[in-house]
């Protein structure tokens, strides 16, 4: 048993009286593949925003590579090995894809100079974006920008890159690509949490699965243990389910 | 020939005023922050620059020396010790702030200066001038001013878009939240914006108080003209204020070339008529967006 690279414990988080998190605990190997599945509301992306600092949570404690980093800021994080790719793309428009993952190599990756380029290269690379590195990112179709979104959390040198349904939106010719370079990542050693709602896309991924509804831990495990839990099939997956290999798209 | 003469003017004015508005274009690319106090801080250096020329005997572009990176470092603690709260309390706060500070700035100058209006001298450079024909001669002093605040501008542009510290900038102006989450600690970062934004109005403030006289109370013309390059050129683009800068100095000159009454008149038309036609400036979002 290897010591955990990210451990959540305990974590609460409310909005005014509304409780997003409560009680949420998990923790992931350095490598290993997790998926974070639940209903729309369920808080899996507020979560997201608690691993990586956006949100200070209200109670609990977020430790990464054994250090307690609860109350280190968003940059920090990053700096330490914490990706993140946004579920709606928020590219940096008035720069070039270039730029954009340039950017992330020099500061997230604390890169400089020509190491700076050739780690923004490698980034854009895996994401599958190295013939539009010049091309303005306010550009960009929507698969591209989730590959822009990828190729910046990789360009930080992450051990861990939180992805926030990088698949949703996208049509069924396009996932494949997209989940051949997750698997890309996860094989480079890169541990990768990873919410998304085209299940199929996920499972063929992760090793391990939890399922998140009204801010609490429902089911965690293997994948399709976790899936076939009759408790997520009501409260999650309920009549949508089809066959062995449920989609259940955003609306 | 009066004419060519009034544009020629105008043009070299606009680089002076570009090179006081360069400042204000930066600190609202990046930072979104609009510095009611600008002006003031250009008169400041411009009072600044007047010790130094007199305590120790400097010609005025020497003092330059002591005097970017004494407002440059004003800048960076202003950042952090003050504007950096403003931000966090919405957008109207920084506005509130800086106009504070304005008239805090503007009568600590009154106090330790009196009203007395001053000129930094620049000696022979102040007249002499270029004979290009009959009609048109061409100074060395605007001639010079034109020249720094295009370089300003320039040097501005490049390192915005060849370091990484200007990278970082242009990203944190797309998108504050994001650039955090790209390792980029904006409040350093921020502080470097308004640290070379304050270096920029000392070179600014020394030109201004060369070319006319100056007093506490010029921060406003000052901030005026300033503002009005940078909304002509387009907010938060620094090219676009070079632009709004010769606009606004052609209108002044040819305003004041059929009646020496109209020359501010005829600047603050030209503002108006871009305002109506063209509000989001004439090269808007160019290089600081």
């Amino acid at each position: 048993m290897t010591a955990p690279l990210l451990e959540v414990a305990g974590v609460g988080k409310r909005f005014g009286r509304l409780t997003v998190l409560d009680d949420v605990s998990f923790s992931i190997a350095p490598g290993e593949a997790f998926g974070i599945v639940g209903p729309n509301g369920a808080g899996k992306s507020t979560l997201l925003n608690v691993v990586n600092g956006v949100l200070r949570p209200d109670g609990g404690t977020v430790r990464f590579d054994g250090a307690d980093v609860t109350r280190a800021d968003a940059a920090a994080r990053c700096r330490a090995g914490i990706g993140r790719s946004y579920q709606i793309p928020r590219p940096f428009g008035g720069m070039t894809v270039f730029e954009n993952a340039l950017v992330a190599a020099s500061f997230g990756g604390g890169h400089t100079g020509r190491a700076a380029a050739e780690a923004a290269h490698r980034a854009l690379e895996t994401a599958g974006l190295a013939d539009a590195a010049n091309t303005p990112a306010g550009s960009l179709r929507l698969l591209d920008r989730k590959r822009l979104e990828l190729a910046r959390a990789l360009a930080t040198d992450p051990r861990l890159v939180l992805l926030d349904e990088i698949a949703g939106g996208l049509t069924e010719a396009e996932v494949p690509a997209l989940v051949e370079t997750v698997r890309d990542l996860v094989r480079a050693g890169v541990a990768v949490v990873w919410i998304e709602h085209v299940v199929h896309a996920l499972v063929a991924v992760v090793t391990r699965l939890m399922c998140l509804t009204y801010g609490r831990v429902l089911a965690v495990g293997d994948p399709h243990a976790v899936l076939a839990d009759p408790q997520v099939v009501e409260v999650y997956l309920g009549s949508t389910i089809a066959g062995d290999d449920p989609v259940v798209e955003e609306t | 020939m009066t004419w060519v003469n009034a544009v020629v003017q105008g043009i070299l004015l606009g680089g002076l005023y570009a090179l006081v508005a360069a400042g204000l274009s930066l600190m609202f690319g990046v930072m979104r922050i609009v510095n009611l106090a600008h002006g003031v801080l250009a008169i400041g250096a411009a009072y600044l620059a007047l010790e130094v020329a007199d305590r120790l005997g400097w010609h005025p572009f020497l003092s330059l020396l002591v005097v970017v990176p004494v407002m440059a470092a004003v800048g960076y603690v202003l950042q952090r010790g003050l504007l950096d709260r403003a931000l966090r309390g919405g957008e109207l706060a920084p506005l509130l702030v800086t106009f504070g500070l304005a008239i805090v700035l503007q009568n600590l100058l009154l106090e330790q200066f009196s009203a007395d209006a001053q000129r930094l001298d620049v000696g022979s450079l102040g007249t002499a001038s270029i004979r290009v024909t009959d009609g048109l001669s061409i100074g060395w002093f605007p001639l010079l001013s034109a020249v720094v605040g295009l370089l300003v501008v320039a040097g501005l542009g490049q390192f915005l878009a060849r370091t990484r510290t200007g990278r970082a900038m242009r990203a944190t102006s797309d998108d504050q939240e994001a650039a955090r989450l790209m390792g980029i600690d904006n409040r350093r970062l921020y502080a470097i914006a308004t640290a070379i934004a304050l270096g920029t109005v000392a070179v600014a403030g020394v030109f201004l108080g060369s070319r006319t006289t100056f007093d506490p109370g010029a921060g406003a013309t000052t901030l005026i003209f300033a503002f009005e390059a940078v909304v002509i050129g387009g907010l938060g683009s620094l090219w676009g204020t070079l632009a709004g800068g010769v606009v606004l100095g052609v209108a002044q000159t040819v305003g004041a070339a059929i009646d020496p009454a109209y020359g501010i008149l005829a600047g603050h038309l030209v503002f108006l008529v871009v305002l109506a036609v063209r509000p989001r400036g004439l090269l808007p979002a160019a290089v600081a967006r």
